[in-house]
């Protein structure tokens, strides 16, 4: 099939960036929509002109790198799923495909597709963890831990860390982000202890970062890759009141 | 130099134990005095950086990757092997150790591995304590599976996404040491050459992906854990970004590269549809569990998934159950990986390009149901229907093997110190305990033992002779180092040819794939060789790197690395041509038995085959380290 691409360029954080037209010609529906861009790119090199930059990894939907709006929609028209898990079938001969980084003023443009999303690391280093050191923890059957609830916690735990639900909401929140990990922790008998001290910090980091507010319209949940559920946003909130309630950190 | 392999004295089972007595001790407050340097942050890198700084030690971790979250151990799917005994079926340490060396062909180190075995335990501890949402049963204990070469359950895992949930807890403890200081970490920055100052690993030469700046790293000790070297073969199921530049410069400074031909070649992933394939995509091994491996008895050129519903029992072929009664599906990689190659050069292989067998779950869904099935298995079926198009719920899913894992690696000795002193190697990224043949879930195992519970303590043996002063990053060592750096860039830069990058890539991928892959014969392995050479000389004339160095250049990137696949690649390809039997993943048509097995010839081979690096175009010498065993009989290894 033949398509026509509108890819955002940018040469750097500083450049405005733009829109440019590409026709990309004998595109096979198996290729997975990042070959597409390969085969593109590849062309561009040949002619002497610079590929388009994107972040990419492991391309098996589990990395978290890839990162691209296509036609408005993070990650592409389908549910479930990453960028690099995308094939080509999903599209027909003739159409007009437009790719964007992700939008968000938290996550700068570095160039072309490529974001900074290294806000998320530091909501995770303000208290995404277990404050445990390597040796001395007891046997791991030591705690009976219910399956609905290890269940649940894995639901949380499977965030893949892409930023889509970032890019997905209109107040570029990173709400679902920050309360899969408050989640997981909070579920667990291990994360338990810290629960208070994880989600004022987490919380905390998290508007410090500039993302904005939470409304709860469920855009993250709908483009999440990993389908990571609403249920979390709302435990984080319960968290944060409870935590707000007896805490000295007013 | 003879290989000193430091292992130490005693009963299999003391040794560890008596070791860590006897290793050297930095007292608490001397420990802040002492930087290390830690390259790549997968289950080995993360876990190394967190519990040195824990220890005390100020570290610097080095990823290319924009967050070290997403280095490649996130891909494992299956599991992660211990010896808690949990489901009461016999397994122990002893076993663990037994099935490993057994499985890696008794070509891995008797003390390493049984070492590996005992700190296995630990690591299931460390993780659940960190949060790590294992399976469960129902009375909230932990839920093992089996795997394959094993005949016990000690798996460990998290749905599919084991080695997702175990970088996770590492990356959470890394994360609150940088919090606290301890790790200052460096995303988007790879690293291109070693520092030796009076032959001691002393620092790094990097470049920021970002900017394109290089810099020099200064530091007590170097760690790398940058993982394997997959990607010589351009297709395998490592990430895009995963090379050997790190491990092969450091090789280039005097560290030895141990059996580079043993490459691990998984038998079940998804087969390759066109030129335009960037990657293939592993299915988990788990699903040998219940699927069933088959093709055609005669050969149906082109045969559909559709039209395979259709075929009639007795014209199956389940080459496995018939070859290998007692494991059936379940024989180790490289067995099913050969296996499917033997089939499939017969012309019974399937699918459009006839590089394909059949892995069927009918009679499992028919047996337990397809909502067992769906729980046990249902996210690898989406990943297979989303790229595949078929329902492996309806039809047989097609498989095909792929360059999967490293087995060789840098050399190091029993303290995991390369023969560089004062650069280490862990994880996958060394060569110490697989083998010939890495078993199902040993991956983790082996990054997570090496990063938390052995490095934490052996570099402190060598750290306790070293003295506090820093090496200043313009001594002329670093200025020397910076220099070599910035004129490879500019030599890849200048050449300006006519063949992208990629091209050459994909030419190197071809050669090995052909002849240093899942079998190999003197013939192939020389004529390889030269396609080599000429690759690489034909690369230094004609590729094309466009852009500068001053900025983000993906395509610059990747030329480095290339460049040193394509010296890496003959190095592989030597080391197969030496080892003149067969064992493990590594396949030499000359020596096999009868039945097309694996022949092993011990009285020759039964060495680690470490290569020493004489400079530019010259021969590498080989040193050989002789493998000793005390506590297992040697025996032709036999799934039957």
């Amino acid at each position: 099939m033949n398509l026509k691409l509108n890819i955002w360029r940018q040469k750097d954080s500083n450049d405005k960036g733009g829109f440019k037209t590409y026709q990309v010609s004998d595109v096979s529906p198996d290729m997975s929509f990042l070959e597409m861009i390969d085969v593109l790119n590849e062309d561009l090199v040949k002619k002497g002109e610079e590929p388009v930059h994107f972040d990419h990894d492991c391309r098996e939907g589990i990395c978290g790198t890839c990162s691209m709006v296509i036609n408005g929609r993070p990650h592409g028209p389908k549910q479930g799923i990453t960028t690099c898990q995308l094939h080509m079938r999903s599209f027909s001969d003739g159409d007009e495909i437009t790719i964007e980084p992700w939008r968000a003023r938290a996550f700068p443009v570095i160039k072309d597709l490529i974001v900074d999303r290294s806000a998320f690391d530091r909501i995770i280093q303000a208290g995404g963890f277990v404050s445990v050191n390597t040796g001395g923890a007891p046997d791991a059957n030591s705690i009976p831990i219910a399956k609905e609830v290890a269940n649940e916690a894995m639901d949380a735990a499977q965030c893949i860390g892409c930023g889509a639900c970032v890019a997905a909401c209109k107040n570029a929140s990173a709400m679902l982000f920050t309360s899969a990990k408050i989640s997981q922790l909070a579920l667990l008998p291990q994360g338990k202890l810290e629960r208070q001290r994880r989600v004022e910090k987490m919380i905390w980091q998290m508007e410090a970062e500039g993302f904005g507010a939470c409304t709860n319209t469920g855009a993250c949940e709908a483009e999440c890759p990993k389908e990571i559920s609403l249920v979390h946003i709302a435990r984080a909130h319960r968290e944060y009141i409870a935590a707000k309630a007896c805490s000295k950190n007013v | 130099m003879a290989l000193n392999s430091k292992i130490p004295e005693g009963p299999l089972a003391e040794k560890w134990t008596k070791h860590k007595f006897n290793i050297k001790l930095v007292n608490p407050a001397n420990k802040r005095k002492y930087d290390i340097i830690v390259v790549g942050t997968g289950l080995a890198g993360a876990s190394a950086a967190a519990s040195l700084a824990e220890l005390g030690y100020n570290i610097k971790s080095f990823c290319y990757q924009d967050s070290p979250r997403r280095a490649h151990s996130i891909a494992a799917q299956g599991g992660i092997n211990a010896a808690k005994n949990y489901p009461n079926d016999g397994d122990s340490v002893f076993r663990l150790f037994y099935d490993t060396i057994k499985g890696g062909d008794y070509r891995s180190r008797e003390a390493n591995v049984y070492r590996l075995a005992e700190v296995s335990n630990n690591i299931i501890d460390q993780c659940v304590a960190q949060g790590v949402p294992f399976a469960r049963e129902y009375g909230g204990l932990l839920d093992n599976r089996s795997f394959g070469g094993a005949q016990v359950s000690r798996t460990f895992y998290a749905r599919g996404q084991t080695g997702q949930q175990l970088l996770l807890g590492a990356y959470s403890a890394l994360s609150r040491q940088i919090a606290a200081g301890k790790v200052k970490m460096y995303p988007r920055t790879e690293m291109l050459d070693l520092v030796l100052v009076d032959g001691k690993a002393r620092g790094i030469v990097t470049r920021d992906l970002v900017t394109g700046k290089i810099e020099s790293h200064s530091a007590h000790a170097v760690v790398l854990a940058t993982g394997g070297y997959g990607n010589v073969f351009y297709l395998s199921t490592n990430a895009m970004g995963s090379n050997a530049t790190a491990a092969w410069r450091a090789h280039k400074k005097g560290a030895y590269f141990a059996n580079p031909c043993f490459t691990q070649i998984h038998p079940t992933c998804i087969p390759v549809s066109g030129d335009h394939q960037s990657k293939l995509t592993l299915m988990s091994e788990s699903l040998r569990n219940d699927g069933r491996i088959w093709v055609p008895k005669k050969a149906m050129p082109g045969l559909t998934a559709k039209e395979a519903v259709n075929i009639p029992e007795e014209e199956r072929d389940y080459y496995l159950e018939r070859k290998y009664p007692a494991f059936g599906n379940l024989v180790p990689r490289d067995v099913a990986s050969r296996n499917a190659k033997m089939v499939c050069d017969e012309g019974r292989g399937v699918g459009p390009t006839g590089q394909a067998v059949f892995l069927d779950f009918s009679e499992a869904i028919q047996r337990l149901g397809k909502e067992v099935i769906e729980q046990k298995y249902g996210n690898l079926f989406d990943m297979y229907k989303q790229i595949q198009g078929d329902d492996p719920y309806e039809v047989p899913m097609m498989i095909y093997p792929a360059v999967h894992y490293t087995m060789g690696g840098l050399w190091v000795d029993y303290n995991l110190m390369t023969t560089i002193d004062g650069l280490y190697a862990i994880g996958e990224c060394n060569f110490s305990d697989h083998g010939a043949n890495r078993l199902g879930a040993s991956a983790l195992m082996q990054g997570l033992a090496d990063g938390y519970f052995i490095l934490p303590y052996t570099i402190g043996d060598y750290l306790a002779n070293m003295p506090y002063d820093k090496v200043p990053t313009d001594h002329e060592a670093f200025k020397e180092a910076e220099q070599g750096v910035q004129d490879l860039i500019n030599k890849l830069l200048s050449v300006n040819g006519d063949k992208t990058v990629d091209e050459f890539h994909k030419e190197l991928g071809k050669i090995m794939w052909d002849y240093v892959g899942m079998s190999r014969n003197e013939e192939g392995l020389k004529k390889a060789i030269g396609m080599i050479r000429e690759l690489r000389e034909s690369f230094w004339q004609n590729v094309k790197v466009l852009g500068a160095n001053e900025e983000m250049n993906m395509t610059l990137e990747k030329a480095g690395r290339v460049a040193d696949f394509l010296e890496l690649a003959e190095l592989m390809a030597k080391d197969a041509l030496n080892r003149r039997e067969s064992c493990g993943g590594h396949f030499r048509e000359e020596s096999q038995t009868e039945e097309n097995e694996a022949k092993r010839i011990d009285e020759e081979y039964s060495y680690v085959a470490a290569w020493k690096y004489q400079g530019p175009d010259q021969e590498e010498a080989l040193e050989k380290e002789p493998l000793v065993f005390e506590n297992v009989k040697l025996t032709q290894r036999s799934y039957k």
